[in-house]
């Protein structure tokens, strides 16, 4: 079932949870019941106007949407070759990104089934904290699964969760990243299953999580177009977002997916450069395969093995991505490219300077990107390109990693003179 | 020999079958196939041969160390058919266990051509049910391969009929929810799957996830066709000083199993 306008001439799935050749299901029996009851559930509340009330009450009343937005003319005019940088600012969401959208909704869905507890995976830590926070408001049991390599770069977060009331579970198999910490949730999930709800943070995974989340993130878009049109009154030439799992940009390019005149440009993680091999460059460098339930894009090597991932980015860390980004690649209707480590950093640091907003450095992908489409549509259709920019998240999680960068601190932490 | 003929001779002979699993290529390549058919001399009627997979998300923590070891030693698809190749040598059927991802990386009708030219007796997929993917079925058919799906407790009555439906050879019942790794206690869950798998298929049911003890096989050996144990193998292996001592470790482990699948 597929309710949302674009879903359906855009995206030909010929079986419920693909998207062309991409999605589906791969995951052990013991867990095709919960999936199921988890799909049936969702498409019961989705008809249910009390559920959807409850969902837009907590989204305004407790996040505080419709998040603004804001033209970031200096960034525009100093950094984007004159292009208008129109920044959807999910960084002002409650917990600090847009990751509280399906969080709050897949908490709904929970106490629908009836369960008691909650399991989330975590990379930079925002889905855990938004995840721990629902949990906290609605009076759920919460652990969290984080790579051990992430509690270290996100402390902060690793604090911000326990101090919600949830257990954070450090995982240190594999590459103790983003990867290992789904498979950690759902080992979780295959033993717990009874009492237990799956908060999947992206639009990856088996089905039904790739259209779960895609559908409570979708409002992100829904939201900007209006706002972009009020502003404008034309719709943005180009919409920019970076890639981790994918639900930022699903949920910003979902409302322009008709809107042929509007390009979709998904920004990954090209860590040291994708030349290096090490990156988190999934679509620009992968190949199909099935990881974590689904077919997609995925870094393998010759045998099928996942590839370790790396980027600066906790939260673009991940050697996978979600399905419908693969068909929306395959298709042409949306382009991915990588950013590297730097180039993110340095869009960081003016986004920092000339509009007084320190963004997530997942988000800051999107920023380099924007300077990059702001370049290539100044030269074809001189300045005054309009970009919508999805500012996915907040910076304070990563000033720890930002002050050590850029030299403001040592490698101990103290702050240099 | 088949599984099914090495599940008939179980059953003629009143008892279960014993099926054991190692992964190929812990600590070597060499050294799992030497542990592999010391199994087969001490009493495993069937092998399963584990093809190591980076992100074997149901799996426990003994053999995910095992499996990283593997794969930290190079080991490959290839390698591993042939250790299927010399644990079939021995005249025991040998099944791989793999998640998805490898097998179609290599090809699913490629697989399974090689295994089927390997000696191999089929496949055993814990992330892959029949209605996943239409491209594993045919090929096994193809070359006379057993699909051995899994059924769980938290199955519908519809889904373990599917599921046998499309079984070839024998079925899985995974015993608990959970990954694999040894329990205390064999649960109740066991007898009342395998009752239910009995219902919709004549195949002969496996019922593995957590056995470690002659025990434990002779209490599944009482409602079962065949016992499963694969953690409590990888242990020995994981705790031995060097590789004859793994063998040797892994042989008494499985003359002990041997006899509590005849014990029942
Ligand atoms: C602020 C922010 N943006 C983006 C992401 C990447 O996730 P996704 O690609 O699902 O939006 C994360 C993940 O942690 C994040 O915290």
């Amino acid at each position: 079932m597929d309710t949302t306008p674009g879903g359906g001439h855009v995206l030909a799935a010929d079986r419920p949870g693909r998207f062309g050749p991409y999605g589906g299901r791969y995951v052990p029996e013991a867990l095709v019941a919960a999936l199921d009851e988890l799909d049936r559930e969702y498409a019961a509340a989705a008809q249910d106007p009390s559920f959807t009330a409850e969902l837009d009450h907590l989204l305004t009343t407790y996040s505080g949407r419709p998040t603004p937005l804001t033209e970031a003319a200096r960034f525009g005019a100093e950094a984007a070759h004159g292009a208008r940088i129109l920044l959807k600012r999910e960084d002002l969401n409650h917990t600090g990104s847009h990751k509280i959208n399906n969080v709050l909704g897949q908490a709904l869905l929970t106490k629908r089934i009836g369960k008691q507890r909650v399991i989330a995976e975590t990379g930079a830590g925002q889905h855990g904290v938004a995840t721990a926070t629902a949990a906290a408001l609605m009076g759920l049991e919460c652990v969290i699964y984080m790579g051990e390599e992430d509690t270290r770069r996100q402390a902060l977060n690793v604090a911000r969760m326990r101090l919600l009331g949830a257990t954070v579970i450090p995982v240190s198999t594999g590459s103790r990243t983003l990867k290992d910490a789904i498979n950690e949730a759902l080992r979780d999930w295959v033993t717990n299953v009874e009492t237990t709800n799956y908060v999947f943070g992206t639009v990856a995974g088996p089905h039904p999580f790739p259209t779960l989340v895609r559908d409570l993130q979708r409002i992100i878009g829904v939201e900007a177009r209006q706002q972009v049109l009020d502003l404008t009154g034309r719709l943005p030439d180009a919409v920019a977002a970076c890639v981790g799992g994918g639900s930022n940009a699903i949920g910003i390019f979902h409302a322009f997916l008709d809107d042929a005149d509007v390009a979709l440009y998904g920004f990954e993680a090209g860590g040291d450069g994708v030349a290096t091999g090490r990156h988190a460059a999934t679509i620009t460098a992968g190949s199909p395969g099935v990881l974590h339930g689904a077919r997609s894009y995925l870094l393998q090597d010759e045998m099928g093995q996942t590839i370790e991932s790396h980027s600066i980015s906790a939260g673009l860390d991940y050697p996978g991505v979600g399905p419908e980004h693969s068909w929306l690649k395959d298709t042409g209707r949306a382009a991915y490219e990588p950013v590297d480590d730097a180039e993110a950093m340095e869009a960081f640091r003016v986004l920092c300077r000339t509009e007084g907003i320190i963004p997530a450095i997942e988000s800051s992908h999107a920023l380099a990107g924007a300077r990059r489409l702001g370049e290539r549509l100044g030269k074809q259709h001189g300045p005054g390109a309009v970009i919508l920019v999805n500012l996915s998240g907040r910076g304070d999680k990563d000033v720890d990693t930002a002050a050590k960068w850029f030299g403001i601190m040592d490698e101990s932490g103290e702050v240099r003179a | 020999m088949t599984t099914s003929v090495a599940f008939e001779k179980a059953r003629a002979e009143g008892r279960a079958a014993l099926v054991g699993y190692l992964p190929a290529g812990y600590p070597s390549v060499d050294g799992s196939i030497t542990a592999l058919r010391a199994m087969v001399q001490a009493g495993v009627d069937v092998v399963e041969v584990g093809l190591p997979y980076s992100d074997p998300l149901i799996d426990g923590p003994v053999i995910q160390r095992a499996v990283d070891g593997a794969l930290r030693a190079g080991t490959t698809t290839t390698d591993v058919l042939r250790v299927v190749e010399a644990v079939a040598a021995t005249g025991a059927p040998a099944v791989v266990m793999s998640y998805w991802n490898p097998l179609g990386r290599y090809g699913a009708a490629a697989f399974a051509r090689d295994l089927a030219a390997a000696g191999g007796s089929g496949v055993i997929t814990p992330d892959l049910t029949p209605d996943a993917d239409d491209a594993w079925l045919p090929a096994a058919r193809e070359h006379g391969l057993d699909t051995v799906f899994l059924v769980a407790p938290s199955s519908t009555d519809e889904r373990i009929a599917m599921t046998t439906a499309s079984c070839r050879g024998f079925v899985y019942a995974t015993s608990v929810m959970g990954v694999t790794g040894t329990r205390d206690q064999v649960s109740d869950a066991a007898s009342v799957l395998v009752s239910r798998t009995r219902a919709t298929t004549e195949l002969p049911v496996a019922v593995g996830l957590g056995v470690s003890d002659a025990g434990q096989a002779a209490e599944i050996a009482a409602f079962a066709d065949g016992v499963v144990v694969g953690s409590a193998f990888v242990r020995r292996m994981l705790e031995a000083p060097d590789e004859p001592a793994g063998a040797a470790s892994v042989a008494e482990l499985a003359g002990e199993l041997a006899g509590g699948v005849r014990r029942r």
